[in-house]
């Protein structure tokens, strides 16, 4: 599956996508408002092809609104966001092609096997049927699922579930990675487990991949680069590397990010990971 | 980043996910027809790693056929067109009944969906959102239908005289299938209103038994005093009992009526649930 990312189209085909030197993503003056609420405040923003881009910030920031827009479930109210050149308002089914996206929640269908979970992506993303089988197999072995595939997900643990839908997300072969929070309410093995995968995939392949993340330790460590936001605009944009330094010797991002946004990351970070924690047995109960 | 430069042959090996066009007539067609291919499937997988539901749906219609089916058989309450026997009568009225039920309460799994994240999954595949809709509605009709399955077999075992026209079977297929496909649409309508499984819990089964007793399922329209007669022309599980009874046990129906009623009621069902949904993925 990893040999068609880097196809070029056929030949007299005159598509933006994939002409090379297109930026994965490009948000232009991205605006949305809930009401009076200005959820996301005209944010600019410029992710490279094969780039590991994370979007950090606590909840309430503006990151999931801004993936929204971005996977064509919310239609900006002013700006615009473009996948590959291709436009998220004009062309949402082609954006969509591109696409492979991992949400927040576990979201894998607990009644299905984990074949069929990934199988059911490869038809709807209408993977030609000769194709099929192989795709499927290989998601599922990118993602070392090969053995369990075949159980149903309800016995999967929350990392093995996780791990499923990046095999479903990746079994369309797309060109950028959309993960909000994919670490969030997992147990730390099984969180470096997940990384140790993207990490695996980016190796094999040239994937785009943009996260939405507040632990900035995986930030730090996983990232090539990172945006802060905060109250729905976007504060600093760099390297982890680049951003600590402007610090000086010593910062941490956990530092970079309270000198941008007056430390509200901080404030609530032991609030919210009891929340974390919560939503992931309430997620662990509804999965059985 | 291996970027090709344009103009340059694809890889003798790479096969690249088609990118379809989106807005012909036959790629919309073929798009749909793959979604509703799509959500059967799962559909049919979901009922082969649990079959409990399959059972415990079964006992309600096998007690209206054996207890109020054979009793009003026996004591001739209920005049019959063609003094056919009550029972025979009433079975496809219980089909019909059975579908209706597993269709009504459709629209909770999109919701459960919707709390799971795994609605906006959907949304971010290259699925039209009458396409989800659409697919969804011939899933329940799917499920239905191996219901169905199940009580034909059932009254056939209580000695109605079932048709045996394969052909009659299959439109038999067809019309269970597009009467849970409009009411599954009517429950995700309403799941997309009331926003919660509760509410449409209780919904669904405010909704069931006037549905029920205001079609001909149990008795002639005919027999009906006139205001019921009235609601009975404008429910469409009187069109489909309608049609099943003329195609299972020959009674006279209005084949080419029934059809396209439910035809339409299904349209407009899939319109208003496809409009619905967004304000379910927000």
């Amino acid at each position: 599956m990893s040999e068609a990312r880097g196809a070029a189209p056929p030949a007299g085909d005159v598509r933006p996508v994939g002409v090379p030197g297109v930026s994965a993503v490009r948000c232009a003056g991205l605006t949305y408002r809930f009401g009076d609420h200005v959820a996301v405040d005209h944010v600019d923003l410029e992710i490279g092809p094969g780039e590991t881009f994370g979007l950090l910030g606590p909840n309430g920031a503006g990151k999931t609104t801004t993936i929204r827009m971005l996977t064509t479930l919310l239609k900006p109210a002013l700006g615009n966001v473009t996948v590959f050149g291709t436009d998220a308002r004009s062309s949402p089914m082609r954006v969509r092609r591109m696409i492979g996206y991992v949400p927040q929640l576990l979201s894998a269908d607990a009644t299905l096997t984990g074949r069929e979970n990934v199988e059911l992506y490869a038809r709807l993303f209408d993977v030609p049927r000769r194709l099929r089988a192989d795709r499927v197999d290989g998601a599922l072995a990118a993602m070392g699922l090969t053995d369990p595939a075949r159980r149903l997900v309800k016995t999967y643990s929350g990392g093995m579930i996780r791990r499923l839908e990046l095999a479903q997300a990746l079994v369309s072969a797309p060109r950028l990675l959309v993960l909000d929070e994919p670490t969030v309410g997992l147990d730390p093995i099984a969180r470096s487990d997940v990384w140790d995968f993207i990490a695996g995939l980016r190796e094999s392949a040239p994937i785009t991949v943009l996260m939405t993340t507040h632990y900035m330790d995986e930030a730090d460590t996983y990232c090539d680069r990172v945006s802060l936001m905060h109250a729905g605009s976007i504060r600093a944009t760099g390297t982890p590397g680049m951003l600590k330094a402007m610090l000086g010797s010593g910062a941490t991002l956990d530092d970079v990010f309270r000198h941008y946004t007056g430390g509200t990351l901080d404030d609530d970070t032991e609030r919210r990971s009891i929340r974390d924690v919560r939503r992931a047995r309430r997620t662990a109960r509804r999965l059985g | 980043m291996t970027s090709v430069a344009p103009g340059a042959p694809p890889a003798a090996s790479a096969e690249p996910v088609p990118d379809l066009p989106d807005d012909t007539a036959s790629a919309i067609t073929r798009r749909l027809a793959s979604r509703v291919v799509t959500l059967c499937w799962v559909e049919l997988r979901k009922i082969r790693h649990d079959r409990t539901e399959l059972y415990t749906r079964a006992i309600q219609p096998a007690l209206w056929l054996l207890i109020f089916g054979e009793t009003f058989t026996r004591i001739h309450a209920i005049p019959t067109p063609g003094h056919i026997p009550y029972l025979a009568y009433l079975a496809p009225g219980i089909l019909a009944q059975s579908a209706l039920f597993i269709a009504i309460f459709y629209g909770i799994q999109i919701i459960w969906e919707r709390d799971a994240g795994v609605l906006t999954k959907l949304m971010v595949t290259p699925t039209p959102r009458a396409a989800l809709i659409t697919g969804k509605a011939f899933a329940a009709g799917v499920r239905s239908l191996v219901q169905a399955a199940v009580i034909v077999v059932l009254a056939a075992l209580l000695g109605v005289a079932l048709t045996g026209n394969p052909l009659k079977l299959l439109a038999t297929a067809a019309i269970v299938v597009l009467g849970s496909a409009f009411f599954s649409c009517l429950s995700m309508s309403i799941a997309g209103l009331a926003l919660s499984r509760d509410r449409l819990m209780g919904i669904g089964q405010a909704i069931t038994m006037p549905l029920f007793f205001s079609s001909n399922a149990l008795y002639p329209e005919r027999l009906m005093p006139g205001w019921l007669q009235a609601v009975s022309k404008v429910n469409p599980l009187s069109y489909e009992v309608d049609a099943l009874r003329g195609l299972l046990i020959g009674t006279q129906a209005h084949l080419a009526l029934d059809a396209a009623v439910l035809v339409g009621v299904t349209v407009a069902g899939v319109t208003a649930s496809a409009l619905l949904l967004p304000r379910l993925a927000r």
